[in-house]
């Protein structure tokens, strides 16, 4: 967490001009940040998973940020990093869902066109050097057809069978990569899940044991509510680290 | 020819000398040459009779694999392995350090040496280099006193622990370990979940590759499983050798042996000093 101030009034003025005025509005670091979110397909749509935690630097300030939204009738979105981008992406969206309704014309946005939207608007924010500070994780389903993609803050996107951000690259990806198969049941894709949060959980600093689970199906998106992992702290090293190694820890 | 005044040789241990001449240089955009590092997959877990070590077998130099099987698990004491994660030549050296150290303090007790020996050692040498002796250590072994299992980082801080694991891969072998590790495996069940987290680390981290290899110490028993898993291996090899027909036809041989034509004089002078 650094604040520095922004060295208007130093020797570098002369350097650049442009750092007067407009370089102050950019997003240059983020603030509020939301860990991992950790999706893939299921037999009947997409899962999604994510803590609810928001973290101001060192400290975890919100425990209670919902960081998985449905957009429209197909989509779910999930987001890592800032929450205030965030939330000025979901206005983007709502806007988006709007117009598509106002049309009135039985059509709606499916995962692919969001999918699309959002790699556009956080590609074109990083072209000005002003970034929306998230990962993305956009998961849907539309006449029987699963998609599941991600976007980066700097307007990287793909598509693929299961997707994690942040620390669930390193930590979740490995056990996904090994143990996803096509035709997972609910509850095994709960299973999974809860699988990969428990080892976020014991080894990203910013987790919190408090993890909302998603899911969306032809029939529309589910939410569900709160809850929180079993952990284990039994093993007989934790207990006793230094038998037979006084003075050591 | 003497020389005016007299150079002491230098009092030993690492020479802080030319730091400041580095940090000058590298601010000036002149970059040292890259080491030649183990990016790395090491772990280690406590099983019911003893510790499991494993190590991936790939070094690598910048973005080159310099060696595709190198040896990661590093001989200390009879009773005691360690794997070394960094840059190669650290761990090397100070393994082999602390491997003669180790000897000569076992001539000195009589006794076979305790794990907790080895880990100060290394400990210790590590804090003195202020953490420029780049070597991230899983240290296993059985003493009299049990199995023990311990972490040690460049900077010279220790951990004991059930399962560990370090090097670039180390998060993925963690995720392993974290969703599948618990108390009293037996050894094939600890083998498997040992290779099942170096091969996370080999097929999930680029600075990791190519095989698996194992170490199984016990009390008064050890088994170095060199290459135990081969999930790399060279499978669409040419097997046929690369002989092509001759295709120009052979009319006439005729062989003419040179000592014919060359006069050979035995003894002569001999060299000017």
């Amino acid at each position: 967490m650094s604040f520095s101030k922004m060295p208007l009034v130093e020797a570098n003025q002369a350097l650049d001009a442009s750092s007067l005025s407009l370089d102050s509005e950019r997003t240059l670091y983020p603030y509020v940040t939301g860990t991992s979110v950790v999706a893939f397909k299921y037999r009947d749509g997409i899962l999604m998973a994510a803590d609810m935690g928001g973290s101001y630097g060192s400290t975890l300030r919100y425990k209670t940020v919902e960081r998985i939204k449905p957009i429209g009738k197909h989509s779910l979105l999930g987001a890592s990093g800032e929450i205030s981008d965030f939330q000025e992406i979901l206005r983007y969206l709502d806007e988006l869902i709007l117009y598509d309704n106002m049309w009135d014309d039985g059509n709606s946005l499916g995962p692919k066109e969001v999918h699309n939207y959002l790699t556009r608007v956080m590609y074109n924010r990083r072209n000005k050097f002003n970034p929306l500070w998230n990962s993305l994780v956009l998961g849907g389903v539309k006449n029987g057809q699963k998609y599941l993609g991600m976007v980066s803050m700097i307007g990287v996107n793909f598509e693929d069978n299961h997707v994690a951000t942040g620390f669930g690259n390193h930590l979740a990806r490995p056990i996904l990569r090994d143990e996803w198969n096509e035709d997972l049941s609910f509850e095994d894709g709960v299973k999974l899940l809860e699988k990969c949060m428990r080892v976020l959980l014991y080894r990203d600093r910013s987790a919190v044991n408090k993890l909302q689970i998603a899911k969306i199906t032809e029939e529309g998106a589910t939410l569900f509510p709160p809850y929180s992992l079993k952990t284990f702290w039994g093993f007989e090293a934790y207990k006793n680290p230094t038998v037979g190694a006084e003075g050591s820890w | 020819m003497s020389k005016a005044t007299i150079d002491l040789p230098p009092k030993g241990g690492f020479s802080f000398d030319l730091c400041r001449r580095n940090d000058m240089l590298s601010k000036k955009g002149a970059r040292p040459p890259s080491y030649r590092k183990t990016g790395t997959t090491i772990v280690g877990i406590i099983f019911q009779d003893g510790v499991i070590l494993g190590a991936d077998t790939r070094a690598t130099e910048g973005p080159i694999v310099c060696d595709k099987n190198c040896e990661k698990i590093h001989y200390m004491a009879p009773n005691i392995y360690c794997c070394g994660a960094g840059t190669a030549a650290d761990t090397e050296a100070v393994t082999d350090m602390v491997s003669s150290q180790l000897q000569l303090h076992r001539y000195d007790t009589g006794r076979e040496s305790r794990v907790v020996t080895a880990l100060t050692f290394l400990k210790r040498h590590l804090f003195n280099y202020q953490g420029h002796v780049q070597a991230a250590l899983v240290l296993g072994g059985v003493d009299f006193t049990g199995p023990h299992l311990h972490t040690i980082y460049p900077h010279g801080s220790t951990d004991t622990l059930p399962f560990a694991t370090m090097g670039s891969g180390s998060l993925a072998a963690m995720s392993v370990f974290e969703s599948k590790y618990r108390e009293g495996l037996t050894k094939d069940e600890g083998i498997n979940l040992v290779s099942e987290a170096i091969c996370a680390g080999i097929f999930n981290d680029l600075g990791s590759g190519s095989n698996v290899d194992i170490c199984v110490i016990t009390k008064g028993h050890k088994e170095y499983l060199r290459n135990h898993l081969l999930p790399n291996a060279n499978v669409y090899a040419l097997k046929r050798e690369y002989t092509f027909p001759k295709k120009t036809e052979v009319l006439l041989t005729k062989i003419t042996p040179l000592r014919e034509k060359v006069e050979i004089i035995e003894g002569g002078d001999a060299m000017e000093e």
